[in-house]
């Protein structure tokens, strides 16, 4: 532990704050008056054991006397007076000021650190053209019709020698590229639209399906009664979905849905749980693949599952990106973050077509254990000669159990207070 | 001021045939091409004088294909007017770093692409 010059200006603070005489000091640290006040005009340096045995004598912690957080607070005020230069900061004297106001000092390093933060969030968010994919495909859109009509309506206006069929072929493009400019802007108003009242949850497309999908508890009865009737009246009744990306991806759930419901039907699912089958037997007994099984568990309700408890299931695809999420109450699952490294579901992303079951201990308010089984799949859509299309998946549900250790996750790194997690990405805000 | 040779790389058909216009009408000889990953080898066999390169193309973008001409001797020099939909800084830095002639942020005029394709090519 170094100690800085200002160690004695330190001591010397405390014991007067404190209301302890010299001598006092002295005595319960077991060494002359005459040295300690050398030592509290700093030209005596001391260290290990004698700086201990004060810190206990003052009460604080040694680390204060020693100045090790100081120096750390004092880089950070520094930083700060260097952004802030205009107000003439006695940037010598930041060190004094840390060893005699640490409390202050680190409220000026702390709030100098937090409007690093919030820049980083508004540059993000000023940044939006370029983070946001629909915003940005919106006006490419935008722009690329109007640039057509621009330059066509142009070419009219000018007149001069144009052959009759150039004119109306220029008349066609321009009220093709209006009849596009105009979807283009709907999309665009309907989006920024539902962002403003915030009703959908958020702005995102996937944000739109996920609050349909919460207000329907992830069961479409239409198609469980029937898996082969028309999903369009289904998507377009909603209310919910207000952009056409949000429909698009709705579409996709349904037609999966469909798909899923067709291959087990919902009175072969619940006759499959009786005799408490778990998820695995259960995929085993029917012969079916286990994501497929996932899919239809999740859809169930608390009293058709056989454990009390519905079903979460999350899913991703090779980078990671979460695009299944039924999460539970216990065990939330990111909207806009990446999530825990350590879930199940990236360990199954590693070794495609193996089973991963896990006892998870998930940090939150209330710490709560679930099983986990999770589950990856590779699919070539475009043949041989096509990319592969990963995709896993992982189902979950509460327990109690206290025979076998658990796996401690989270769900994002900056809501999650693991200490000491050896895979953190990023401070957590309970830190 | 004749047999001047443009090639427009562009995917967008109603701006091509735009454009396709007021140069041929300008006098220019108009070549088209649409796909970002045989853009390489249209301009080589087309040899033109000018190439006027959208951005956003299937398959390859057009700062891919910029950075592959400027690192070939026979392209090196070969005036090259890039297109783009989003006129943002960054995108504008990027295209002069990676060698662009001129740069230009749709919606243009006609007006504007004119002028600027005749001092390209003189």
């Amino acid at each position: 532990m170094a100690t800085t010059t200002l160690t004695g200006s330190r001591i010397r603070s405390y014991r007067v704050d404190r209301g302890m005489r010299q001598a006092d000091l002295a005595r319960a640290c077991e060494i002359s008056a005459s040295y300690l006040n050398l030592i509290e005009h700093n030209k005596r340096r001391i260290g290990g054991a004698l700086l201990v045995r004060l810190a206990k004598a003052l009460d604080v912690d040694p680390s204060y006397l020693s100045g090790v957080v100081e120096v750390r607070v004092a880089a950070a005020m520094d930083a700060a007076a260097e952004a802030h230069a205009e107000v003439t900061p006695e940037r010598g004297r930041a060190e004094e000021l840390a060893a005699r106001f640490p409390g202050w000092a680190r409220l000026i390093a702390r709030q100098y650190a937090e409007n690093r933060r919030l820049e980083q969030v508004i540059e993000r968010l000023g940044d939006r053209l370029t983070h946001d994919p629909f915003l940005s495909a919106s006006m490419h859109n935008v722009l690329t019709s109007v640039t057509a009509i621009r330059s066509a309506s142009g070419i009219l206006a000018q007149g001069g020698d144009i052959e009759p069929e150039w004119e109306a072929r220029f008349h066609r493009n321009i009220y093709e590229d209006s009849q596009r400019l105009t979807d283009a802007t709907e999309a665009l108003v309907a989006y920024l639209d539902s962002d403003k009242a915030g009703d959908a949850g958020g702005a995102l497309p996937q944000d739109e399906l996920d609050a349909w999908l919460e207000d329907l508890n992830w069961r479409l009865d239409v198609l469980e009664d029937n898996p082969t009737v028309g999903i369009g009246p289904l998507i377009e009744d909603s209310g919910r979905l207000a952009t056409p990306a949000a429909r698009q991806l709705a579409t996709a759930y349904a037609e999966q849905y469909a798909e899923d419901a067709a291959a087990l039907p919902l009175e072969r699912l619940v006759d499959g749980l009786s005799g408490g089958r778990t998820p695995a037997a259960l995929a085993q007994a029917l012969g079916l693949e286990f994501d497929l099984v996932f899919r239809r568990l999740a859809v169930l309700g608390a009293g058709e599952t056989g454990i009390g408890d519905p079903y979460g299931l999350v899913a991703c695809d090779a980078s990671g990106t979460l695009i299944y999420r039924k999460p539970l109450p216990g065990f939330e699952l990111p909207r806009y973050s990446a999530a825990c490294p350590f879930w199940p579901l990236f360990q199954a992303l590693q070794r495609p077509m193996t089973p991963v079951s896990r006892l998870l201990r998930v940090s939150g308010r209330d710490e709560a254990q679930f099983e986990a089984l999770a589950f990856s799949t590779l699919a070539y859509p475009s043949g041989f000669d096509g990319p592969p299309v990963a995709r896993s998946w992982m189902l979950f549900w509460p327990v109690r159990r206290s025979d076998v250790p658990a796996t401690g996750v989270g769900t994002s790194c900056r809501i999650c207070p693991e200490a000491g997690c050896v895979a953190r990405r990023e401070p957590s805000v309970f830190a | 001021m004749q047999g001047r040779r443009v090639l427009l790389i562009e995917d967008e058909p109603n701006i091509i045939e735009a454009i396709r216009f007021i140069l041929s009408r300008d006098g220019w000889r108009v070549d088209t091409h649409s796909d970002g990953k045989s853009a390489l080898d249209a301009i080589r066999e087309r040899s033109p004088d000018l190439v006027i390169l959208d951005v956003m193309l299937p398959n390859r973008s057009g700062y891919d294909i910029l950075n592959d001409l400027r690192s070939e001797e026979a392209t090196r020099n070969l005036p090259v007017l890039m297109l783009t939909a989003r006129g943002q800084k960054k995108d504008r830095e990027l295209a002069e770093k990676l060698g662009a002639s001129r740069f230009m942020t749709k919606p243009f005029s006609n007006g504007e692409i004119l002028e600027t394709v005749r001092e390209l090519v003189r």
